[in-house]
């Protein structure tokens, strides 16, 4: 049974290192699925006295539920659906932790404390149930802010921190007293009370976390997910478990650490809510020399255009416009055009949102292009149409200071002409005015994204008769 | 490699070897890393929904806490906890299946 188990382990190390190349990926994830499949069956086969009735209605209904959310769900969905299934594999290692102490053999005799049960068992019941409830808590309220809902941390200013370390401290208390109790009750009380701090902790933690910080949060989450599996993994003694979980948890956190990199911010000015804190500068809208102009115009434009670069942000993915996107791209192409679409590493609510989008639409793999390998091209490109993008392309970020200081940005602005769709001169998440909108070669569309491209579509089209 | 020959080390020792359990955790936590690296960002968000399907592989844990003879509020618990983590394997693997065959029909 070892040898299923490290069996097992092996394809999903095999299946993740698949995962990390466009050719092999979809092999990977196969690979992967069998692993679990593996995983799944040697634990059926090898423990006796399991309880099959519970066994096998939970992995129906499991299964059953998780295939018609992953059917149902539109591919303009996706960020929220990660975060969602996240919470539930995290809400899954914390309850895995609190079935076993129910079931401990050590802990049927009423005097047995939890230390009883090992070192390694006793600590990480509490640290398995505290990351699981986080994780479970934390990626719903990143799944309702991803759908749009605002939510605002009850607590201001340096008190917030203080309000977490407070629980923080707490949990920390609490877990002592779930260890080293000799009375069950009492065992019980810490428990259920462990499971509330951290329910609320994982809410408290993520609430201040402004929407552009979303694709750092969902990494993050997703590599807690892991951790929980690993620690869960050390509570049932599973090196299964602990290897895997392991695994999920460093590849979530190299996710993050290069989605931080992409916003140059650290991983503590994201998650302590540096521009988290959804503020409006001043003179956000103030704006000098703006220059509006119609889809009709745009479209005479690009008829003369030989290089077209496109810049997608999360307002394609709102907007619904990633299809309509391709029919202009295609169009111009027809004509003998140069068309690419540049993504930054941070547009959309989570890591690569961008590039999943644009393939639903069926855009070729070889048209999207890199932030580092387009920047030095963009001062040879006759129009770029930023669809619904705003932070990423800031000039701003070149300043010594201000909240996106630093932030690696597309340098749209060296292009002949921006043409930038956008429904109000509304600020982006940071908050700050866009001195690109008051330059002289920017072109402002003030329309719904999809509207906006439709009506370009529908223009090149008569342009070509 | 070196986590495989650990992680069955460690099966054999179970819990009462503690240094080898953390040390299984530590190796494997390297080898994340060294898998991980260098990523092409189309594959970001496959990557994590895929290794999202893999983290449900706490419902192993589930499965084993499902003894038959046990007190019905244990046998609820860990019934809730097959549920969540199959929820997130089979979503999370179909969700970056249909990702994976977007990407793939481009190719043609």
């Amino acid at each position: 049974m070892v040898y299923l188990y490290l069996l097992a382990t092996f394809l999903f190390v095999f299946g993740i290192k698949k995962l990390t190349s466009v050719k092999t990926c979809q092999k990977g994830n196969r690979i992967s699925e069998i692993a679990m499949l593996l995983a799944i069956v040697t634990t059926l086969v090898t423990f006796s006295n399991l309880s099959w009735g519970v066994i096998v209605a939970g992995l129906i209904v499991g299964g059953a539920i998780g295939a018609v959310i992953a059917k149902k769900t539109a591919t303009t969905q996706m960020p929220e659906m990660v975060a969602a299934l996240n919470g539930f594999g995290g809400f899954a290692s914390a309850l895995v932790a609190i079935a076993f102490m129910l079931i401990d053999e050590t802990l049927k005799n009423p005097e047995k404390t939890l230390w009883d049960t090992g070192a390694v068992n006793a600590i990480s019941t509490p640290l398995t149930i505290l990351i699981g409830m986080v994780t479970l808590t934390g990626s719903f309220v990143a799944y309702f802010k991803l759908g749009g809902k605002k939510m605002a941390h009850p607590v201001k200013g340096a008190n917030r921190h203080l309000l977490h370390a407070v629980i923080g401290a707490a949990i920390l208390l609490l877990s002592w007293w779930q260890i080293a109790t000799g009375s069950h009750a009492q065992m019980s009380i810490a428990t259920v009370l462990i499971v509330i701090l951290s329910s609320a902790l994982g809410v408290f933690l993520v609430m201040p976390i402004g929407g552009a910080d979303m694709p750092v949060v969902v990494s993050l989450l997703n590599s807690y997910s892991g951790v929980a599996g690993a620690a869960a993994g050390l509570v049932i003694g599973s090196p299964l478990l602990v290897v895997v979980g392991a695994l999920v948890g460093t590849s979530g956190l190299i996710l993050t650490q290069i989605m931080c990199k992409a916003m140059n911010r650290s991983l503590g000015n994201v998650l302590l809510g540096g521009m988290g804190e959804e503020t409006v500068a001043k003179d956000a809208k103030d704006y000098k020399s703006i220059k509006s102009t119609t889809p009709e115009e745009v479209a005479l434009l690009l008829d003369g255009a030989s290089s077209v670069v496109i810049v997608p942000g999360y307002g394609l993915a709102v907007a619904q416009a990633q299809h309509v996107v391709r029919e202009l791209g295609d169009l111009l192409i027809k004509r003998g055009c140069n068309v690419r679409y540049a993504i930054h590493p941070v547009a959309g609510r989570m890591p690569g949102h961008m590039n999943v989008l644009l393939a639903e639409s069926d855009v070729p793999y070889d048209q999207l292009w890199e932030m580092d390998n387009i920047n030095s091209d963009f001062k040879n490109t006759d129009v770029v149409i930023i669809v619904g993008a705003n932070d990423v392309v800031n000039p701003a970020a070149r300043e010594a200071t201000g909240p996106i200081a630093g932030m690696p940005i597309l340098d749209v602005d060296h292009a002949r002409t921006v043409v930038v769709i956008k429904r109000s001169l509304a600020p982006g998440y940071a908050g700050i005015k866009n001195p690109l909108f008051d330059m002289d070669n920017c072109l402002m569309v003030f329309l719904d994204a999809k509207e906006a491209l439709e009506g370009m579509v529908k223009e090149v089209k008569e342009l070509a008769k | 490699m070196i986590a495989l020959v650990l992680a069955d080390a460690a099966a054999d020792a179970t819990a009462q070897n503690v240094f080898l359990t953390i040390f299984v955790f530590v190796i494997a936590s390297l080898l994340g890393f060294e898998l991980i690296n260098k990523v092409p960002p189309t594959l970001h968000t496959p990557l994590m929904s895929g290794s999202n399907a893999i983290s449900g592989i706490t419902v192993v844990g589930a499965i084993i806490c499902a003894e038959s003879g046990e007190s019905w509020f244990a046998q609820t618990l860990a019934f809730l906890a097959i549920v969540f983590a199959m929820i997130n394997v089979v979503g999370g693997y179909m969700v970056t299946d249909r990702m994976l065959a977007s990407f793939k029909k481009k190719e043609k």
